[in-house]
């Protein structure tokens, strides 16, 4: 069954096409992976794909509903999430915090009851605490729960972006190069991560420069190149195909493309 | 959750505002010293209101004192050329500014940042130019008399009486403000702070979120000004001006962005220390400009903030 896909969206920035005609199948309960040398777009499709950028042209639909150009807090209530490639974190808020801020769209209380603190609120606080500590734990963190955002370190914050995007209970989970920065130890444990969220059921889109992490988690992968769709398939198709042989040696030397093509 | 816990986490503040509070008036030499402590406690009223909007949410504003003047003329020209009593002219004050900060928040609210407060600053000259020009209503540059707040046949006059009031007045604020930080509510307004964009990714309405902030923020500083008025019994336009803004503002940072008792200390020091350095004439001003660059200097992010930050290093 198909959770989220995209229909030939496309998008410029001063007259460049930075997203052209990319339609994407992504099956529920799936490890999807959008990979590609820098600037091919994957960041710019995960923003359409999340509200931040309206496409010129094409459909995004999530469980079977047009969300074409809904905000992201619209496109939040419908069940995705996502993390950031640059960090974003509540740095002024602790580590439960943040994810208790990724339980916003299943608190009920308004305003007035948050004011005069009404039971209902500290029953509300009591089971978002609960819910956040579950997630913190999932990603390995419960032991710093109380711990200012600030004073982890950058792999950990990796995953606390993960774990307040899972405490608010995606359908599909958009993560934007979550081992950027990563050491290798750190990559392991975000696999197990990866490998546990899907287990769950929900859906996980991965963009990453890591290749081995792509090739261990992924059942799909989708090669883009300067905005348009090269190739998809599993890791073994991708691996073997020419045409994302050539775009990965022909853009750049480095050391991950030879790790894509090996 | 028993009381003490209760306690413990979150109006502990508040039970030791109120014990100095009852204590302090022993050491009062004089009336005088009433009307301080009184304008201590109103003002930190309105800064708490900024705070949440500045300190906790991130969006500054320099126009507070326009509200201030709303609740401030609500209960002058209310009374005097509408004939509601006083009390219900209080209330009205408040809505109003409510209304008003819907109304002006919409648009500004989105722009961010100097953007933000240079909009704001126009909206408080505007209100400012509003009070002063609409004579007939205002009275004007001379301003207006304030009748006294009378409850029940029972009027409030005097600098103890309206210490009380406002002493009482601000503990109820700054239990509001902190029920709302331990809120869904508040930690979606410290989330966008930091990141508008994964708010807004987690579902926060961050459009919605800042309005509502904006409109508590003025209905506190509709309040203050309300009883500003009442406990002066005259009002002038410069209630409302800029300067009254940037004190505002100042407040907030001195006590420190994003602490609710750092607004009681920020309003502490900007109304007492004008006070006590009067021995210095000509060089008051002087002396108290000199004296806030070092705090900032010396306990950067606010006296609050920092002194609490000194005792957790003292005790790891």
């Amino acid at each position: 069954m198909t959770i989220l896909s995209t229909e030939r969206l496309s998008i410029s920035f001063g007259g460049v096409r930075a997203v052209d005609a990319v339609s994407l199948e992504i099956d529920a309960g799936k490890v999807f992976s959008i990979i590609g040398p820098n600037g091919a777009g994957k960041t710019t499709l995960f923003n359409i794909i999340s509200g931040i950028y309206v496409p010129e042209e094409g459909r995004v639909r999530l469980a079977g509903e047009d969300v074409t150009g809904l905000v992201p807090e619209r496109l939040a209530r419908c069940g995705l999430s996502r993390t950031f490639q640059n960090l974003q974190i509540f740095f002024r808020m602790t580590a439960i915090e943040n994810v208790m801020v990724g339980r916003h769209r299943h608190e009920t209380t308004g305003i007035l009851a948050d004011l005069l603190h009404l039971p209902s609120v500290g029953r509300q606080n009591e089971r978002t605490r609960a819910a956040a500590l579950a997630a913190l734990d999932r990603v390995g963190l419960a032991a710093d729960a109380e711990r200012p955002a600030g004073s982890l370190a950058y792999g950990a914050l990796k995953r606390l972006e993960i774990a307040r995007a899972l405490a608010s209970e995606p359908k599909a989970l958009l993560l934007d190069e979550p081992a950027a920065g990563c050491n290798p130890v750190e990559t392991q444990e975000l696999e197990r991560v990866i490998r546990s969220i899907v287990k769950d059921g929900i859906t996980v889109v991965l963009v990453e420069h890591d290749m081995r992490l792509v090739m261990n988690v992924s059942d799909r992968i989708h090669v883009l190149a300067n905005g348009r769709t090269l190739a998809e398939g599993t890791a073994a198709e991708v691996r073997a195909n020419p045409a994302v042989i050539e775009a990965y040696l022909g853009v750049q030397r480095s050391r991950e493309a030879a790790r894509a093509v090996g | 959750m028993n009381v003490r816990v209760l306690l413990n986490s979150r109006l502990m503040a508040i039970v030791a505002v109120a014990g100095i509070a009852a204590v302090l008036p022993a050491f009062f030499p004089s009336a005088y010293y009433y009307r301080v402590a009184a304008l201590v406690f109103v003002f930190a009223l309105a800064a708490i209101g900024l705070n949440l909007l500045m300190g906790f949410a991130g969006q500054v504003s320099l126009g507070h004192a326009g509200f201030i003047g709303i609740g401030a003329y609500a209960v002058a020209v209310g009374p005097t050329h509408f004939g509601l009593p006083p009390w219900l002219s209080f209330v009205a004050g408040a809505a109003l500014s409510a209304i008003v900060a819907f109304l002006v928040g919409r648009p500004i609210l989105r722009l961010k940042g100097h953007y933000l407060a240079v909009a704001t600053l126009g909206f408080g000259v505007l209100l400012s130019i509003v009070f002063t020009n609409e004579a007939k209503l205002t009275g004007g540059p001379d301003g207006m008399s304030v009748p006294h707040l009378v409850l029940f046949g029972w009027a409030a006059r005097g600098s103890e009486t309206w210490y009380w009031i406002s002493a009482v007045s601000f503990m109820i604020g700054a239990a509001l403000a902190l029920n709302l930080l331990d809120s869904p509510a508040g930690r979606a307004l410290r989330a966008i702070h930091d990141s508008e964009v994964a708010a807004r990714m987690l579902g926060i309405d961050v459009a919605r979120m800042k309005l509502t902030v904006f409109v508590i923020s003025a209905v506190y500083a509709s309040i203050a000004g309300s009883y500003l008025a009442l406990f002066n019994g005259l009002i002038t336009p410069e209630v409302s001006g800029f300067l009254r803004s940037i004190e505002l503002v100042a407040m907030v940072v001195l006590g420190g962005m994003g602490s609710i008792m750092g607004s009681l200390v920020g309003s502490a020091i900007l109304v007492v220390l004008p006070q006590a350095l009067t021995f210095l004439h000509d060089y008051e001003h002087m002396a108290l400009g000199l004296i806030l660059m070092g705090v900032l200097i010396f306990l950067r992010g606010g006296v609050v903030p920092s002194v609490a930050a000194m005792f957790a290093r003292r005790r790891p």
